[in-house]
């Protein structure tokens, strides 16, 4: 039987406030531990929380741009349950309130255009951590009561890759947004999924499994497709399928069950009655609305239709505001009015460079300007693309112009024949053999002529120029 | 609504407090009581009448998000029952 996976994703993300959302403990990472906690964030008796503007001004914004409704009332509840990173025995987080609810966020999918509904995302504080030794467990409060905002996602991803897919678009506009630092190594973004399978066609849903403990958006990825192959199995042999929490483990490449508790979590929620309520005017959503940048997909857009890039291209170079903000002004800087050229070079050559050196096309200190000069010189072939590449690694390493490495290498191209001359002398001279079967007709001694060349001038020969000299040479012979 | 042995024994585990036969006896008819007490409410029309979220008129109590000062390690741990280093301890919470 053919199955259909169904998943829902719950993303929580730490917001880039710098205190925590009801108290002015700093929530810097990093911190010894115990070091960033106060009376409130402690849970102590007679303290008072006040909401941080900045979280709520953030949770508004990440709505907005995720298509959702503001509410234009919303409150805090309570959420009772004891655990040791939990000093207060409840956590402040938002019921039936939320900040913002019904949204949804645009996938590409099979080459359409997929739209994934959002239920809500709401605040509430993160808690401690826990690190556990042989006989106790070690508590670090300092992430306790750090602003989050939680995303959670309709039941309407049909597979993992989609689940991928609405993970990196998530990550992208909110890191254009500036509200989160969208780090899973960090903890600052988390993510958990609800899954069940279904008979192909049919529509009441099966009995879901949540998983946890994904590290990153590839584990998200590894864990719904064991996940979904688990149950398949389980099914086919006959077997019932329990609801449970699974934990992943991505060296063994398969998940666990995590000790269930008994009975189903009563988790009791009230009104929060140490905070007032919101209410939240149409002022200050026009305000938050118009400090949204430009999103990546309607970047993505106007790229292809401003530049006339592939979808490949466009979509790779939207991904990072500041990325795609350093392409557009290369794409400007270039005068062609094909941009293939500098794109190829960004998506190419410049990607290798920042992902050799685990940083951004726009942290490896490259000026457009100087991008586009080198770009220049191999369209004019003055030099190789294989030295420009040379080139362009001594660009980022030494922050100087291709121009003065070019010069300072002696790298230019050449393409003047009468310096080539020589070399090509030479490599016939050494090379009978190949000359021989050249003439017998076999093209390829052509290239390995070509490539001796190359060599002799240690890459500096312009391989057109030297190929249509040697052709000559040898035809005339 | 009746409030049961059953009920307050499930109650209080979610408190985490023990209570003994006795005492379970007399917790159910007394929380019968205070329910029923309070079932008066329902004798009132509350169609119109939205759900009160907060006691006080005020609303939009915020912060401007600057840091304050946090305790010490040292001063945050002086409560503590048990502690190692500058961490709180617990019995271990997992196997």
């Amino acid at each position: 039987m053919e199955f259909e996976p169904v998943i829902g994703l719950e993303v929580h993300l730490h917001l880039k406030t710098k205190t925590k959302a009801f108290c002015g403990c700093s929530t810097e990472f990093g911190g010894q531990p115990n070091s960033q906690v106060c009376p409130v964030c402690l849970g102590f008796p007679g303290t008072l929380p006040v909401l941080n503007k900045v979280a709520l001004e953030y949770a508004i914004k990440a709505g907005l741009a995720l298509n959702c409704t503001v509410n234009k009332f919303t409150k805090f509840d309570r959420k009772n349950y004891f655990y040791p990173d939990l000093p207060k025995d409840y956590q402040i987080s938002q019921y039936d309130f939320p900040v913002s609810s019904n949204g949804f966020l645009e996938i590409d999918i099979d080459g359409k255009i997929k739209r994934i509904g959002i239920t809500r995302a709401h605040l509430e504080e993160d808690a401690g951590k826990l690190i556990h030794k042989d006989s106790v467990s070690l508590v670090d409060f300092n992430r306790t009561g750090i602003a989050l905002l939680e995303i959670v996602s309709m039941p309407e991803i049909n597979s993992p890759q989609e689940a991928y897919e609405y993970l990196t678009g998530l990550k992208s506009i909110l890191k254009y947004l500036g509200v989160s630092d969208c780090d899973m190594e960090k903890g600052s973004l988390r993510c958990d999924a609800n899954v069940s399978i279904r008979p192909k066609g049919t529509i009441p849903l099966g009995v879901k499994a949540e998983l946890k403990n994904m590290n990153s958006f590839k584990a998200v990825r590894d864990a719904l497709e064991y996940e979904i192959e688990r149950q398949a199995k389980c099914l086919e042999a006959g077997e019932k399928i329990i609801q449970e929490t699974r934990l992943w483990d991505e060296k063994q490449g398969c998940s666990v069950v995590m000790r269930t508790k008994e009975g189903a979590q009563d988790y009791r929620y009230f009104p929060e009655p140490d905070l007032t309520t919101f209410i939240i005017d149409s002022g200050l959503i026009d305000e938050i609305r118009k400090s949204i940048p430009e999103l990546p997909r309607e970047k993505y857009q106007r790229f292809i239709k401003e530049y006339g890039l592939s979808i490949y291209d466009a979509k790779l170079l939207v991904l990072i505001r500041e990325d795609a903000d350093f392409a557009e002004s290369c794409m400007q800087t270039y005068a062609n009015n094909d941009k293939k050229l500098i794109v190829n070079w960004l998506n190419g050559a410049l990607l290798s460079e920042a992902n050799a050196r685990n940083c951004q096309l726009c942290q490896l200190g490259i000026k457009a300007q100087d991008l586009v000069e080198l770009v220049n010189f191999v369209e004019r072939q003055e030099i190789s693309n294989l030295s420009a590449k040379t080139v362009l690694t001594q660009m980022i390493e030494t922050k100087k112009g291709p121009a003065e490495i070019i010069k300072e290498k002696n790298l230019s191209q050449i393409s003047d024949t009468g310096a080539l001359d020589g070399f090509i002398e030479e490599a016939i001279k050494e090379n009978e053999k190949s000359v021989a079967d050249y003439k017998a007709g076999k093209e390829n001694a052509l290239m390995f002529l070509v490539g001796q060349v190359m060599k002799k001038s240690k890459g500096k020969a312009n391989p057109k120029t030297a190929q249509e000299l040697i052709k000559r040479r040898l035809e005339n012979a | 609504m009746a409030i049961d042995k059953k009920t307050v024994e499930y109650v209080a585990h979610l408190a985490r407090i023990e209570l003994q036969d006795k005492e379970l006896e007399k917790l159910s008819s007394q929380l019968h009581d205070i329910l029923g007490f309070i079932d008066k409410l329902s004798e009132l029309d509350t169609k119109d009448v939205l759900p009160t979220s907060h006691i006080l008129p005020i609303n939009n109590v915020l912060r401007n998000d600057q840091p304050g000062q946090s305790l010490t390690p040292a001063k945050a741990l002086e409560n503590a029952p048990s502690s190692e280093g500058n961490f709180f301890t617990v019995p271990k919470v997992i196997e």
